[in-house]
């Protein structure tokens, strides 16, 4: 607790000590005989001590303009009763009013808290070697390029590369994944991943603000500024619902005991006019101790808050509540197929027709496509194995969808898919192989063709049946591969429909497509590696960036960014959202209905001061409680 | 020119009625506060002094709540 919420709870307890005696004095339950303007001076204790600030703030409002705040109608309220000679309600209205504001603010504080502690990953220092000795420095202070020693147990405070040591790592605060993760020399380590077992040297390649730890923090602390609709249609219904109550409030204690005076009906129940009067004026009292908005309005952006958190914590980075609402409305999935539902690690499994030796086939192949980092051309360098001279490589031209010419040692080379041979006028042998089929002609003539094929991840299958278990109605697959490739990628996930040999450019069409068919309330989500597929996420209604950890370009295109590139996420994300949005919806309902249910119930004089603050308090307390729900996904 | 600055406010609605207010404030393109970090994002209008508008910002924020401070 803070200074702020310890004074508050003091002067709750100190008030509550005067409180319960007197009222018991003044409900005649203990008998002593006082002066009633004894016991009236002796209420103003608790009621000042509790509910001095109110009055205070409700003063200011009036001078600042400001009259519908909460500070106000509370002070109302509690002076009307009072007036009234219900001095026992009045102090009871400020007192759980008052215990009420206490648990919010501790509530909200303690979530805070929580969703900061599921992100720790911001590093506090850096160790750097002076003279054989270790300094801990700022992370802020490290430039680009130092050698920084992370030891067993200490978080890796900037982006690097091994230069000495071997280790096993903690990535889970970054991917969710608790499996570690053995590193050695040469390889990339990011920041906030737990270094636990040897020592490593590492040379940083980032500064801090641009380091992996940054990034994420600085994602997940702006995600709640996009608000979503509801939290936009709760803080207008706020706007509105006071003024509304309170205009009500004042027709009830005007309108019906006036109608009683003139018409006469109903005069009988009451002994003298202003008894007839002070009824009407209590139940209008009663009725701005309901016109608070507070648990809606506390709770809306709570859960999302919490519901963002507990994705973050499973690797799941949401950039906004609107689209952890717009997530849950999904019912369309659209895929890449390289690198989201295949491992997009190529290998070369074939090649044919080739009248050249293999060896010298792959060479021409890898030196041609030696300026690319496609994952084809990756994977025909990994092929070839040798060293790559690229001062042999000249006139590159790269065709979009089709493949690259080039001159290699001054003979011609035209590599690439069917289109790419037609395109060149060289006859070619098509294969009866399944996989990405790359063909090459030299000087013109056909050279055979490289077969590489891709494996799927292994939990692509699992992921599209959980979809559909999630209500997801349809999994479309988007490739530039051959129809072939896709038709058995297809039907070995499950997916319901595929679209093959699609250029990067048709995929932003295929995805316009898919949009059109969604009618009403459908949303269509786009997951994708990142690469060449950013104006894809951007047109989607959701796009999810998988394996984005270090990809800035995916990032900053998405929507939603996957840690790690385990598809198996995608319909745990949906499924996060649907649990937040139903508290959200839970949330809204269930404290608009109590409110309603109180409004009519102390019109009808039913419902007296008690019941309107418990229940104004009680409905804060379980919303908030059921807004942090929204923490606890991990079981999802 | 976007900027966040951090803010203390104690209850949501009253956070939402600090974004109004700063968004009329002249000089200021766009606010957005989020309750649950405690921050306020400005997008101020081209030319316009950060500095003095803060102070405006700040003003105006405190005449809507009295109890809610905005570190500039």
């Amino acid at each position: 607790m803070n200074k702020k919420q310890k004074s508050l709870l003091i002067r709750i307890i100190i008030a509550a000590v005067f409180f319960v005696p007197l009222y018991l004095i003044s409900e005649d339950i203990v008998h002593v005989e006082l002066p009633k303007w004894v016991i009236i001076v002796l209420f103003l204790i608790p009621y000042l001590t509790v509910g001095y600030d109110i009055l205070r703030k409700a003063a200011l409002g009036i001078k600042n303009k400001q009259v519908f705040d909460e500070n106000f109608l509370m002070a109302i309220a509690t002076i009307g009763a009072i007036v009234l000679g219900e001095y026992g309600e009045g102090v009871a209205v400020m007192l759980l009013y008052q215990v009420g504001e206490l648990f919010q603010s501790y509530a909200v504080g303690k979530s805070r808290r929580n969703i900061s502690d599921l992100m720790d990953i911001r590093p506090d220092y850096a160790n750097i070697e002076v003279d054989g000795e270790l300094e801990q420095v700022d992370p802020e202070e490290v430039e680009i390029g130092s050698i920084i020693v992370v030891q067993p147990g200490e978080k890796v405070p900037l982006d690097g590369v091994i230069v000495e040591g071997r280790s096993a790592m903690n990535t889970s605060a970054l991917t969710g994944e608790s499996k570690p993760v053995d590193v050695e020399e040469g390889e990339t380590v990011l920041s906030g991943s737990i270094n636990m077992t040897g020592v490593l040297k590492v040379q940083t390649t980032t500064e801090f603000d641009e380091s992996t730890a940054s990034k994420i923090l600085d994602l997940v602390e702006n995600a709640s500024s996009r608000k979503s609709k509801s939290e936009n249609f709760i803080s207008k219904f706020a706007r509105v619902y006071t003024p509304i109550v309170v205009y009500c409030a004042l027709a009830l204690a005007i309108l019906p005991p006036l109608f009683v005076m003139i018409t006469k009906v109903g005069m009988g129940s009451y002994e003298t006019v202003g008894k007839l009067w002070m009824d009407w004026i209590l139940r209008a009292c009663t009725f701005l101790v309901i016109s608070c908005p507070c648990a809606v309005v506390i709770s809306i952006p709570l859960s999302f808050f919490a519901g963002i958190g507990g994705a973050s914590k499973q690797g799941i980075l949401v950039k906004g509540s609107n689209y952890l609402e717009t997530l849950s409305e999904v019912r369309v999935v659209a895929f890449d197929k390289t690198g989201t539902i295949t491992k997009g690690n190529f290998e070369v499994t074939a090649i044919h027709h080739s009248p050249l030796e293999e060896k010298m086939m792959l060479e021409y192949a890898a030196l041609a496509e030696c300026h690319s980092s496609h994952p084809i051309s990756l994977s025909l360098q990994q092929a070839y194995a040798g060293k790559l001279d690229q001062s042999r490589v000249t006139d590159v031209e790269e065709i979009s969808g089709h493949g690259i010419i080039a001159k290699v040692d001054g003979h011609d080379v035209a590599i690439g898919n069917e289109k790419m041979m037609t395109k060149v006028g060289v006859e070619f042998h098509p294969c009866s192989h399944v996989g990405t089929i790359i063909h090459m002609a030299l000087d013109g003539a056909y050279a055979g063709h490289i077969v590489i094929s891709d494996e799927l991840k292994p939990t692509s299958k699992e992921a599209m049946a959980a979809l559909k278990r999630a209500g997801v109605e349809k999994t479309v697959m988007l490739t530039g591969d051959a129809k072939s490739v896709a038709e058995k990628v297809a039907a070995e996930v499950g997916v319901s429909d595929f679209r093959a040999e699609l250029l990067p450019a048709d995929k932003v069409n295929a995805v316009e497509e898919l949009l059109a068919e969604c009618s009403g309330n459908k949303r269509l989500a786009f997951v994708g590696d990142g690469i060449n597929d950013a104006p894809v996420l951007s047109r989607a209604d959701i796009g999810i960036a998988m394996g984005a950890l270090g990809s800035d370009a995916a990032i900053e295109a998405a929507d939603i960014v996957l840690m790690d590139d385990d598809p198996i996420k995608i319909p745990k994300a949906i499924k996060i959202s649907r649990k937040c949005l139903g508290i959200v919806k839970q949330n809204i309902v269930f404290a608009l209905a109590v409110k309603v249910v109180c409004l009519v119930l102390a019109a009808l004089g039913i419902a007296n001061m008690w019941v309107a603050i418990i229940a104004d308090v009680g409905v804060m307390i379980l919303a908030v409680l059921n807004a942090i729900r929204c923490l606890f996904v991990s079981k999802l | 020119m976007k900027k966040t600055y951090k803010i203390d406010v104690d209850c949501a609605a009253c956070a939402d009625k600090m974004e109004v207010a700063a968004q009329k404030t002249e000089g200021v393109k766009d606010c957005t506060v989020n309750f649950m970090t405690l921050k306020m994002k400005v997008e101020f209008e081209e030319g316009a002094d950060a500095a003095e508008v803060m102070k405006n910002v700040r003003a105006n924020c405190k005449k809507v709540e009295d109890d809610c401070e905005v570190f500039i």
